[in-house]
């Protein structure tokens, strides 16, 4: 019983859970959630390293946005990275980008003389080299170098600008190196802030134009960016199949890291509109929880350097809760953060519309959110509204109170968030009977309270309807249709039927007739007090049933019984031919012999001899190999029918063939010539 | 009717007095495809008792009586001294002919008989 009661509640749970996936992966900023997941993705293993340099890097730099700490593995990570930086010559620019940057995020003490080697090795790279990720190793190294404190200059910088620059193509993406012909987007990201490197690390200022023509280069990067239709914008790369493909996350991130180095080194804006940082970060955040260490890093870096930039710094609207309740006089709550949660400047949120399923628009008044400064809040009662249960769509927009922050950060127009109000239906006038035909004369009326089980007690036949009506409202008064309602019916043998609509066909009972349990279950995503109530008991007197109709289907669900062995089948052979008595047989095998003993007489009658036969030697032994020949061709037929197959037959016979023709031309010939001779004679 | 009793008699007394005539070699070549034919008629009646169950079998026995007594038949004609067309035929030859196709025959049949 208690199993039944949990029915609805389980099913209403799973249609809300259903109807709300959709709109919960809209974007949340980074929470507690993400900080577990990311220990989660970069587990160190034992000996306290995160895997290869790169990984350990990225492992290392994520908890360091996250403000993660583990006291205990930094002392064994910048061990790592120290080994590393311990022989710069022998070690490529790569490794020694990444120990590096893990010692400055870290903050390993490094002794000033490995730095001075590492930079000397780092700046030599720089004059040989020509590929893009070369230079920005190297130029990525001295600079987080020159961070932790050291000092570094890079001399002759506008020669390695104008290297990097070389690369560049004419939409804005740029080549790894001279000799290769595809241009790539996350190649772009690294050579951006590559650049940025260069400019920090120069001597000298580096020539405004060129800057000016990389600013044009971004602008036109930008052009590129993809996006999806809630408003999310991504980077991808133009081939999928190309050689290095990355991967939106990985390619996305690169140029949102290009990009904010660029900005923060450069003098003026960056022209960009701010609906496309917005749209980069809601991208990063819908990622939601991700789901590999390299997708976690570059979410993570990419939202840290979006949180503060010189472009846009962008800002999130979301819903702490998206199910209000009119019953516990909920108040909508929204929330305006920066992607890591931090304060926004001081802003103004108003409801603008709210729209019903169907796009219908049920308010068009613009509504002005309190703000709660404790809890950076903003929040509205609904009540006065009168919004009834449902589903709706809110649409927001946030104005900032200050015009000059219109430039540094992005807002994004309106902003359209969905929510579910639920609250109690009223059940009431619930009326069960049965009645003799479509009029509705009732027989007999029972009235039920829904509100609690009922122990009613009917009898029809075939010929009666059974009338079961009731009304639900909403808290506003207006009549609600739920989304589920189901009658269902219990035969004592366990029979169960179910209906949607209320009218039962007799045949679907499959003519049992006796005492059934009703039950009634009413349902929807928005009715708080959803329920199931057994209503009592109907006895049905159906008709017999005629011979073809269905039986009820068997209830005895033993899964042995159904897979059991069937029924043995015999395969009935051709009943063998009727062969005549063994006796009669032979009797007629010596009958056939009668006639060859016949004609054996005969020719002893007609004085058959054997004169004929040559006499001399040498003929004569002709005329008996001839006869023996025949007889062996006539044994061999003999052993063909009793034993052997065709060919070998044929092979003998072949053999005896030519033995024979040969033998008796001989013999022939000689007979002809004797006769011939007699003739003369 | 005596007349047709007694005709039949003196026809028959004339037929045998005349194939008294005939040489040896063609009285034996005859007694031969009496001989297979008598056999066939034996197998025939034996099937027509028990039925065709070995058709096969059948067919083989009674094709055989009946092919060599066809091949009897050619024998005599092409040997028979009298019969103008064969003249330049020897009859050893005649007879290497009745051999050989006989053995074909017999190949043939034993092949079916199965």
């Amino acid at each position: 019983m208690a199993g039944r009661r949990l029915a609805p509640a389980a099913l209403l749970i799973l249609f809300v859970a259903a109807a709300v996936t959709p709109f919960s992966s809209a974007v949340r900023r980074v929470s507690d959630a993400h900080r577990s997941a990311a220990a989660e993705l970069f587990a160190s293993s034992a000996d306290g390293s995160f895997g290869d340099l790169e990984s350990t890097y990225e492992a290392v730099r994520t908890f360091q946005i996250l403000g993660v700490k583990d006291k205990s593995l930094t002392g064994k990570v910048c061990k790592f990275a120290a080994e590393k930086l311990a022989s710069p010559a022998s070690s490529p620019a790569k490794d020694l980008f990444h120990a590096v940057r893990i010692s400055g995020a870290l903050g390993c003490s490094v002794d000033a003389g490995v730095y001075d080697g590492v930079v000397a090795r780092l700046k030599a790279v720089i004059k040989d080299t020509n590929s893009l990720l070369e230079f920005y190793y190297s130029v990525g190294g001295l600079l987080s170098i020159k961070v932790q404190g050291h000092n570094v200059v890079l001399s002759d910088a506008e020669s390695t600008f104008h290297s990097i620059k070389a690369l560049s193509q004419s939409d804005g993406r740029w080549r790894y190196d001279t000799n290769s012909a595809e241009s790539s987007t996350f190649a772009a990201g690294i050579a951006l802030e590559a650049l940025a490197g260069v400019v920090s690390l120069a001597d000298a200022e580096v020539d405004p134009s060129m800057i000016g023509v990389v600013k044009n280069d971004i602008v036109k990067l930008f052009d590129t960016i993809k996006s999806y239709d809630d408003g999310t914008f991504y980077f991808d790369e133009k081939h999928v199949d190309a050689d290095e493909y990355k991967g939106p996350i990985t390619t996305s991130a690169s140029v949102v890291r290009g990009v904010s180095s660029f900005a923060s080194v450069v003098s003026g804006k960056l022209n960009i509109p701010g609906e496309k940082i917005l749209g980069l970060a809601k991208f990063f955040l819908g990622i939601g929880l991700p789901g590999s260490s390299k997708d976690c890093f570059n979410q993570i870096e990419a939202l840290s350097f979006l949180e503060n930039n010189r472009v846009f710094v962008p800002l999130i609207l979301s819903l702490p809760s998206k199910v209000l309740s009119l019953t516990s006089k909920d108040q909508l709550k929204v929330e305006v953060t920066t992607v890591f949660g931090s304060a926004a400047p001081p802003l103004k949120v108003n409801l603008v519309q709210v729209l019903g399923s169907d796009s219908k628009v049920i308010t068009s008044e613009k509504k002005e959110l309190q703000y709660d400064r404790e809890n950076n809040v903003h929040y509205l009662d609904i009540a006065p509204l009168k919004i009834d249960v449902g589903k709706y769509s809110l649409v927001f927009e946030i104005s900032l109170q200050e015009v000059e922050q219109e430039t540094a950060y992005a807002t994004g127009g309106t902003n359209t968030e969905s929510v579910f109000i639920t609250g109690l239906i009223k059940v009431d006038k619930a009326e069960i009977g049965i009645s003799d035909n479509d009029a509705g004369t009732v027989e007999s009326v029972e009235k039920l309270d829904l509100l609690k089980d009922s122990k009613v007690s009917l009898s029809a036949n075939h010929l009666q309807k059974l009338r079961l009506s009731f009304q639900l409202t909403t808290p506003l008064g207006k009549t609600f249709k739920p989304h589920q309602v189901f009658l269902k019916l219990k035969h004592e043998s366990k029979v169960e039927h179910l209906f949607v609509d209320f009218l039962g066909l007799v045949e679907k009972f499959y003519y049992l007739s006796g005492r059934y349990d009703l039950e009634l279950s009413v349902g929807d995503a928005v009715m708080e007090n959803s329920f199931l109530r057994a209503l009592g008991h109907l006895d049905l007197d159906l008709p017999e049933a005629p011979e073809k109709a269905p039986r009820p289907p068997a209830q005895a669900v033993d899964p042995f019984s159904k897979f059991g062995p069937k029924a043995e089948i015999s395969h009935i052979f051709r009943a063998p031919e009727k062969r005549p008595p063994k006796e009669l047989s032979l009797a007629f095998t010596g009958l056939t012999l009668l006639p060859f003993i016949g004609f054996l007489i005969g020719l002893m009658r007609l004085g058959v001899n054997f004169k004929n036969f040559p006499s001399l030697p040498g003929p004569a032994a002709f005329a008996s190999l001839f006869h023996a020949g025949i007889g062996a061709v006539l044994l061999l037929y003999v052993l063909f029918w009793v034993k052997l197959d065709l060919f070998t037959t044929l092979k003998y016979l072949g053999f005896l063939g030519i033995f024979l023709v040969f033998v008796g031309h001989r013999t022939l010939s000689y007979l002809s010539s004797a006769s011939a001779k007699q003739k003369t004679a | 009717m005596p007349s047709a009793t007694s005709d039949a008699r003196v026809l028959i007394q004339s037929l045998s007095r005349a194939y008294a005539a005939t040489p040896t070699n063609l009285k034996i070549i005859d007694l031969y495809v009496v001989f297979a034919v008598a056999t066939a008629l034996v197998q025939v009646a034996y099937m027509g008792l028990v039925g065709t169950f070995p058709f096969n079998s059948f067919l083989s026995g009674v094709l055989s009586c009946i092919g060599t007594a066809v091949l009897a038949v050619c024998l005599r004609i092409q040997v028979n001294k009298d019969n103008k067309e064969f003249k330049d035929l020897p009859p050893e030859r005649a007879f290497a002919d009745f051999v050989l196709c006989n053995l074909v025959l017999h190949l043939v049949i034993m092949n079916f008989l199965g």
